[in-house]
């Protein structure tokens, strides 16, 4: 809050660079004692890497840090604990099977001769927890809680630790926007408690709310720092993508036609075999977009694997455009116009290896005069890549360039042009701009609208309220498997929709 | 909130009471009991056979414990065993001159260092190289077999390994025979609680129980990883190492191929353990009884069917233990995987 003395981190011209890639550019940063900052930047922006320099991760090429004003030396992370950081990281770094005390003290186990002092470890955590208000049981084992106390367990095991220095990276990918509150709130209070915080994101509207300073990183440069306040989402929007960018999509009212894709009492078992999707019904129709929003890990996934008949169906039933579509294989659920952008794009969607070209015929190699005799026709494929690659403004030197050296955002459009360059009934679109930059954002939502304005019944799934709120039409709210509220979209709220998320809808 | 969180039996931090070896157990008992009443004999010589064919079998489930917990799948337990058995017996047999007691502690140090640095190899595969970890154990148990057959010498002896019997424990009916064993025997059991211990209440043991499940939230910590895992692979190999001497106490001599499966039933006995010690060590007296039940079959042509059929009997029980245990027990997470940073 506070700008006294001098700072608790500066790094002066911190540059990276991987093979091909200057990951960061001479990068300068400073933090004070009981400031929050946000590091913004799109995916591949350089945020990680400057993170992971200070935290001693990485070895920067060139550059310098500070410590309270004292040249630091950090080789890996052990020095960087010893030095009063800590990181909060965006996957958690906690071990499911032990319990909280056990995850908070390990590496800096309290001892009492040759054993661990698990009494003394426990009064820790618990001290801990009092003093920061982070409410947590010790002896609570780390797998059974929720990703939200999991994350208090991630920011004590750094407070344990005596972190004057928190590093939080991306921690609201994970949590409901009620969870997300409550962070940023907890964060305010470790800052009023002297703690520096670096806080990184993309979501403009938690820079806002939580931060006093703002820098934003681009192509591994600092390309802007501001005071918060005066900021404003499209100010900070421009500074990240380096052009004004559209964060709300313009799009008409729907005029919903016929249903095209009725699911009834659906039944499907995740990979562990647990009824992930346990009674789902859903209706998507003609001229509309159906959102829906859920906490990730609520059946999404398996719901979206079964439509399109990847995962079997344990019992109910799913029709496309009146044809029973249960339990169908993925050629034939595809052949009834279904596109499907799958959530992970690069484990579903996509062949690392294979050009750009090949990419985008994956799903119809096969016809439209791509292959002839079981050979395939290279001029056909090579036309509809060039078509494509200039449709939905892929950025690369060539069409055979292998699609996993594209950036994420350049990757799903590959997958965007593929599924919704041929005419379909039903486009499924799973997380379809996860980890995809602000522009790239803005493109896919717009074909997403230009698909349901066409007359294509749209289902997208995303953990994002913002995507959701800004593409649907109706929401349903995904809780246990269930959708527990169908809400038109002009009628909902935030906090509404962010409260059924966490099940309060559920009886 | 919607985090799954299935009731599943998990490797957890507390050690949580398993019932099923134990529950076993008692069913062997009460069998042994009635066997006793009717065969008091051969019931008596069954059991002296089950402690000694179990101790193998613990110190082999340890090693892959330590192993697997710490996130490296070792199937070169059988291999290690092997090597282990060989040098040990080389070591006693050049320095018989030095003395009974010096030369059998010489063998046991000398098997025990072998099967650590194979451990150390396999570590190397594993975390230096990234190699899948199914191809280091297989090189390990190949190179093993080849190699003692190739360098063992016929007709070298070495001294014989003393029998402790303990006073009065060894007077009782039925499990008399249990405490009239060669010492590695009894250090088998008193291993069981200390690897017990110190993976339940020292920082090794939390570290080694965090590394085989999450081993970024270990790196993360200032941890090294890579330096935990050696380490790990040459107590295990150690203690796998004592199981090779093991068989060089029952013997008194090196033969070729000797180990016989035993390190392989080892992964068994870990899995059917679920991966602590204690269930480790119900599982190894459960398969060291049938062995002594078969041994005994056969040595009383009990029934009019070729003997070989009993020699079957353990392993056909790791087949049956490893398709029924092997659906129950849950790996620790990251067992199999190299740890990449970053």
């Amino acid at each position: 809050m506070t700008d006294t003395g001098s700072p608790v981190i500066e790094a002066k011209g911190l540059t990276k660079r991987f093979p091909g890639v200057l990951a960061a550019d001479a990068v300068d940063l400073t933090l004070h004692r009981g400031e929050i900052l946000g590091l913004l930047g799109e995916n591949g922006a350089g945020k990680s890497t400057l993170v992971k320099m200070l935290f001693g991760v990485y070895d920067p090429d060139d550059g310098e840090v500070f410590l309270n004003g004292q040249p630091a030396n950090i080789s890996d992370p052990g020095d960087a604990i010893d030095q009063g950081m800590g990181m909060v990281h965006q996957h958690f770094q906690l071990v499911g099977p032990l319990t909280v005390a056990e995850n908070i003290v390990l590496g800096a186990e309290p001892r009492r001769g040759l054993f661990i002092d698990t009494k003394k470890a426990a009064d820790d955590v618990r001290d801990l927890s009092e003093r920061f208000g982070l409410d947590v049981d010790p002896d609570a084992v780390v797998e059974d809680l929720p990703v939200g106390i999991q994350q208090r367990v991630e920011i004590l095991k750094a407070l344990y630790r005596g972190a004057e220095i928190l590093i939080l990276d991306e921690p609201t990918a994970v949590l409901t926007p009620q969870e997300t509150d409550e962070l940023l709130q907890v964060m305010r209070e470790l800052a009023d408690s002297g703690v520096a915080i670096i806080f990184i994101t993309h979501k403009l509207r938690e820079v806002l709310a939580a931060t006093d300073r703002v820098a934003v990183m681009r192509d591994g440069k600092m390309v802007g720092a501001a005071v918060t306040e005066g900021a404003t989402q499209e100010s900070l929007a421009e500074l990240m993508v380096g052009r004004s960018v559209v964060l709300q999509i313009e799009k008409d009212d729907a005029t919903p036609g016929d249903t095209v894709l009725e699911v009834a009492n659906l039944r499907v078992r995740d990979d562990r075999g647990q009824m992930a999707v346990d009674g789902l019904d859903l209706t998507v129709r003609r001229y509309e977009i159906l959102g829906v929003a859920g906490v990730e890990g609520n059946g999404q996934r398996e719901l979206i694997e079964a439509i399109t008949g990847i995962r079997p169906v344990q019992d109910g039933h799913v029709s496309i455009l009146g044809h029973n579509a249960t339990g169908a294989s993925p050629r034939s659920v595809a052949s009834m116009g279904v596109a499907h952008i799958p959530e992970d794009r690069e484990k579903d969607g996509l062949v690392g290896v294979y050009s750009i070209a090949d990419n985008l015929v994956l799903n119809r190699y096969f016809e439209g005069g791509m292959a002839k005799g079981g050979r395939r026709q290279f001029g056909v494929i090579n036309r509809n890549a060039e078509d494509l690659v200039a449709r939905y403004d892929v950025a690369t030197p060539s069409i055979q360039t292998p699609v996993k050296s594209l950036s994420g955002g350049n990757k799903q459009k590959v997958i965007v042009a593929r599924e919704l360059s041929s005419s379909n009934e039903l486009v499924i679109a799973s997380q379809p701009t996860r980890g995809v930059d602000v522009g790239s954002i803005e493109f896919i939502h717009q074909q997403l609208v230009a698909e349901r304005d066409r007359g294509a019944a749209v289902l997208v799934v995303s953990a994002e309220l913002d995507e959701i709120f800004s593409l649907a039409d109706r929401i349903a709210v995904i809780y246990e498997g269930r959708i527990v509220a169908v809400i038109p979209a002009a009628d909902a709220t935030r906090e509404e929709v962010g409260l059924l998320m966490a099940g309060a809808g559920a009886h | 909130m919607a985090v799954a969180t299935p009731a599943r039996p998990t490797t957890s931090s507390r050690s949580t009471f398993n019932i099923t070896p134990w529950l076993i157990a008692a069913v062997v008992v009460g069998l042994l009991i009635a066997a006793w009443s009717w065969k008091s004999g051969d019931t008596e010589a069954v059991f002296g056979r089950t402690i000694r064919a179990s101790a193998p079998l613990i110190l082999g489930g340890l090693c892959g414990l330590i192993s697997e917990r710490s996130g490296i799948v070792n199937i070169g337990i059988e291999g290690q065993m092997l090597i282990a058995a060989f040098a040990g017996f080389m070591a006693s047999s050049y320095t018989a001159s030095a003395g009974t007691l010096v030369s059998i502690l010489l063998g046991i140090g000398a098997g025990m260092i072998a099967a650590a640095l194979v451990g150390a190899f396999m570590a190397w595969c594993a975390v230096t190289l990234k190699m899948d970890q199914i191809i280091a154990g297989t090189v390990v148990n190949i190179f093993a077999a080849g190699f003692t057959s190739y360098a063992y010498i016929q007709g070298r002896t070495q001294a014989g390994y003393p029998q402790w019997t303990i006073p009065g424990l060894s007077d009782l009916p039925i499990v008399g025979k249990g405490f009239s064993q060669g010492p590695l025997t009894y250090l088998a059991f008193v291993i069981v609680v200390l690897v017990h211990i110190a993976l339940y209440r020292t920082n090794w043991g939390l570290r080694t129980r965090a590394v085989g499940e999450h081993p970024g939230a270990v790196d993360t910590v200032g941890v090294s990883v890579s330096s935990l895992r050696y380490r790990n692979m040459m107590i295990g190999g150690a203690l796998a190492g004592i199981a090779g001497m093991l068989l060089i106490q029952s013997a008194s001599v090196f033969n070729r191929g000797m180990t016989n499966g035993i390190g392989f039933i080892s992964l068994a006995v870990m899995l059917f353990g679920r991966y602590r010690p204690f269930g480790v060590l119900g599982a190894a007296l459960l398969f060291g009884f049938f062995n002594g039940l078969q041994s005994q079959l056969q040595f009383r042509q009990a029934l009019d069917i070729p003997p070989q059929f009993f020699g079957m009997i353990p392993y056909l029980l790791t087949v049956v233990v490893l398709a029924v245990a092997g659906l129950a027990a849950r790996p620790p997470a990251a067992a199999g995987q190299p740890y990449e940073k970053g």
